[in-house]
């Protein structure tokens, strides 16, 4: 999202938006078994120069083995990989343009923090006075400088992985994977640590493809988000994207919270359907391409778009409703709301809390609750 | 409660089970009289008596030469052998390998000494090597069995190791080599030295082995106390006896010391 912030042409800023872009990073149809177990199945992706990728999924879905492909650890059982238009096939980890943070950070517990951070310039042949400028600069720049010294051991679980991202930056590697990099950190450290990789990325210009489990710090983090299960990318598309517009039930439901309603289309005007639903009555929204008349889809809106008044609105407003508030919570900047409708389904349902001295509605009021054609995502998968 | 007494006491008895004997022969090294049974006055003459018996110096010097190179050649073996059980993932035979490694712990140490023995005979038939039987015999022997428990020790810290150190080294640019002396080495060093002053005092310790694959002029320490305890046991040995205790006790507890550190180090 921050280089979107950016003044400049759009194009050059989300290159996936063009057809004639060429792909820094390329995986064509990558399979990994485990024995008779497929961790990951047939994944395409193409990632762009300077973008942060994340790739995001549950636990066990197959993110760490396909960055692990990437790094060199392990060999695709199909398909190929291509960094820079390169076949990595027969490249090992050490000669990849690839640097790796590790879930585990991984740092070498014999050496200290400078030593760490300069073991890959060392291995790359610079000379140790200027590996150790590069070093200094480094560690300036991820806030380690009084810790030079120490031992791994000695640092706290914030300033190791700041170690590990410096050890993994430092050699300035044309692609950088980070495996969870935030996961073990604090609330508040977790959202400083993720404007600093922004900050860090933006200054070397570098690839990141960022492993995460946290649609929060992917959503913060992303140009574009991959979202993954049981081995397979079901979606490929920028932040908005992703929560806009999902493209089928598991996205939405992965992605934030959603209600999702069943319904059938009962008829279809050019790109407009009515869809009726058991519990929200006939619904009017924008029904995608292919879709028929009969066909059974998938209604979702988010919580947050639900309109809540207590006065019914004005006659003819389409796709509103009656229901009852069954909870309410009280979150500072929102309340939740859990709603019944008439045919006892449960919603759940956000309001902002805008002013300060609003009379909010609360338990066991019946209200209206309105949602306007162009909230509605019709859902076919 | 039976408990308040009965762990306190079952557990001196143990002790005392365990080192009476041991006390005893060291209070006796320090013992004046020529009795071994009589108490004859506090003296150190017995040590300076060992100090002047050639016989006993000239097997202390071979049993520590044969130490040093048993166990520093089992180290290296040991290591070898374990890093290629622990990280070559499954290739054909593992399990096999796994197990000959393993075995020379439970054998029976006449068994080794005997098949050593034998081994050594036809070698000597066959290829005219070794031409004699002595110090290298002994180290050739020792070596393999000390590497078993070097590699035992030494595997189980390359498995707690994390994997993702050596697969680290190598994404910062280091090949497979340089990776095993820059990375792995200095991580499971202190499970190496411990391996090491165990190979150490077990081949300080071992007569059986020895007696079988030693031959003349190359006898261990324990071969010359066991043959001189033959002839009834003289103080000297009592003396010749708490140096032992001492060394060996002095390599077990800084062993133990290391690996205690390194665990607590993670
Ligand atoms: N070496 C291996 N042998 C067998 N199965 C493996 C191996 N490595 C991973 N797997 C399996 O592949 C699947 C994907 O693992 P992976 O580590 O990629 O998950 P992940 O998405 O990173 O999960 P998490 O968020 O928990 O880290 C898991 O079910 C795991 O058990
Ligand atoms: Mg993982």
């Amino acid at each position: 999202m921050s280089s979107q912030a950016q003044p400049a042409v759009a194009a050059d800023l989300r290159p996936w938006t063009d057809p004639d872009a060429t792909p820094f990073i390329s995986v064509k149809g990558v399979s990994k078994r485990f024995g008779t177990f497929t961790a990951v199945s047939d994944v395409s992706l193409d990632i762009y120069r300077g973008e942060v990728f994340c790739l995001l999924g549950g636990s066990g879905c197959g993110k760490t083995t396909l960055l692990r492909m990437l790094a060199g650890f392990e060999s695709p059982t199909e398909g190929k990989i291509l960094i820079d238009g390169k076949d990595m096939a027969n490249v090992p980890a050490d000669r990849r343009p690839t640097n790796m943070m590790f879930q585990s950070y991984a740092l070498f517990p014999h050496m200290s923090v400078e030593k760490n951070v300069a073991y890959g310039l060392l291995r790359e042949g610079k000379s140790k006075p200027e590996a150790m400028d590069r070093v200094a600069q480094m560690l300036k720049l991820v806030k380690l400088e009084p810790y030079a010294k120490r031992k791994p051991h000695q640092l706290s679980g914030g300033q190791r992985q700041r170690v590990a991202l410096a050890r993994a930056l430092v050699k300035q590697p044309k692609v950088l994977l980070l495996d969870e990099p935030l996961g073990a950190l604090d609330k508040k450290l977790r959202e400083e640590t993720q404007f600093e990789l922004i900050r860090i990325q933006e200054t070397l210009g570098v690839t990141f493809i960022v492993v995460t489990h946290d649609q929060e710090e992917a959503m913060t983090l992303a140009t574009r988000i991959g979202v993954m299960t049981e081995g397979e990318i079901r979606q490929i598309g920028e932040p908005r994207e992703i929560y806009e517009s999902p493209n089928s039930r598991f996205v939405a439901d992965f992605i934030g919270s959603v209600n999702l309603f069943e319904g059938t289309v009962a008829s279809l005007n050019g790109a407009q359907a009515v869809v009726d639903t058991a519990d929200l009555g006939p619904v009017t929204t924008t029904a995608p391409e292919g879709v028929s008349v009969g066909q059974t889809v998938t209604l979702a809106i988010r919580p947050e778009r639900f309109a809540l008044t207590r006065a019914a609105p004005a006659e003819g407003t389409p796709n509103t409703c009656r229901a009852m508030v069954r909870d309410m919570g009280y979150g500072g900047h929102i309340s939740s709301y859990r709603l019944k409708l008439g045919n006892g389904r449960i919603v759940s349902a956000t309001q902002s809390n805008r002013l300060r001295d609003e009379d909010p509605i609360m338990w066991d009021e019946e209200i209206s609750i309105t949602f306007p054609p162009p909230v509605v995502r019709v859902l076919t998968r | 409660m039976r408990g308040s007494w009965f762990l306190p006491a079952a557990s001196f008895l143990g002790f005392a089970f365990l080192y009476i004997p041991i006390l005893s022969l060291i209070i006796y090294s320090f013992n004046d009289s020529q009795l071994v049974t009589v108490w004859g006055g506090f003296s150190t003459r017995w040590y300076g008596e060992l100090l002047n018996d050639a016989q006993i110096l000239g097997a202390a010097w071979i049993s520590l030469k044969v130490g040093v190179l048993s166990a520093t050649i089992a180290t290296v073996i040991g290591t070898l052998a374990a890093f290629v059980l622990t990280r070559f993932g499954r290739f054909r035979g593992r399990l096999l390998m796994t197990g000959m490694v393993t075995a020379p712990l439970v054998m029976p140490e006449v068994l080794i000494g005997l098949s050593l023995l034998l081994l050594f005979v036809s070698m000597e038939l066959a290829l005219g090597w070794p031409s004699e039987r002595g110090m290298v015999t002994v180290v050739i022997a020792h070596s393999t069995f000390c590497a078993a428990y070097v590699a035992v020790i030494a595997q189980s810290r390359l498995r707690d190791m994390d994997d993702s150190l050596e697969e680290a080294a190598r994404d910062l640019g280091a090949g497979p080599v340089r990776v095993f002396f820059d990375i792995t080495l200095p991580v499971i060093a202190p499970a190496l030295v411990s391996g090491w002053l165990l190979a150490f005092t077990l081949s300080l310790d071992d007569l059986v082995i020895a007696s079988f694959v030693s031959g003349p002029g190359a006898s261990t320490l324990p071969m010359v106390i066991f043959s001189k305890v033959r002839l009834g046991v003289s103080p000297d040995v009592n003396a010749l006896a708490t140096l032992i205790i001492l060394i060996v006790a002095v390599a077990v507890s800084v062993a133990g010391w290391v690996l205690y550190r390194q665990s607590k180090r993670g």
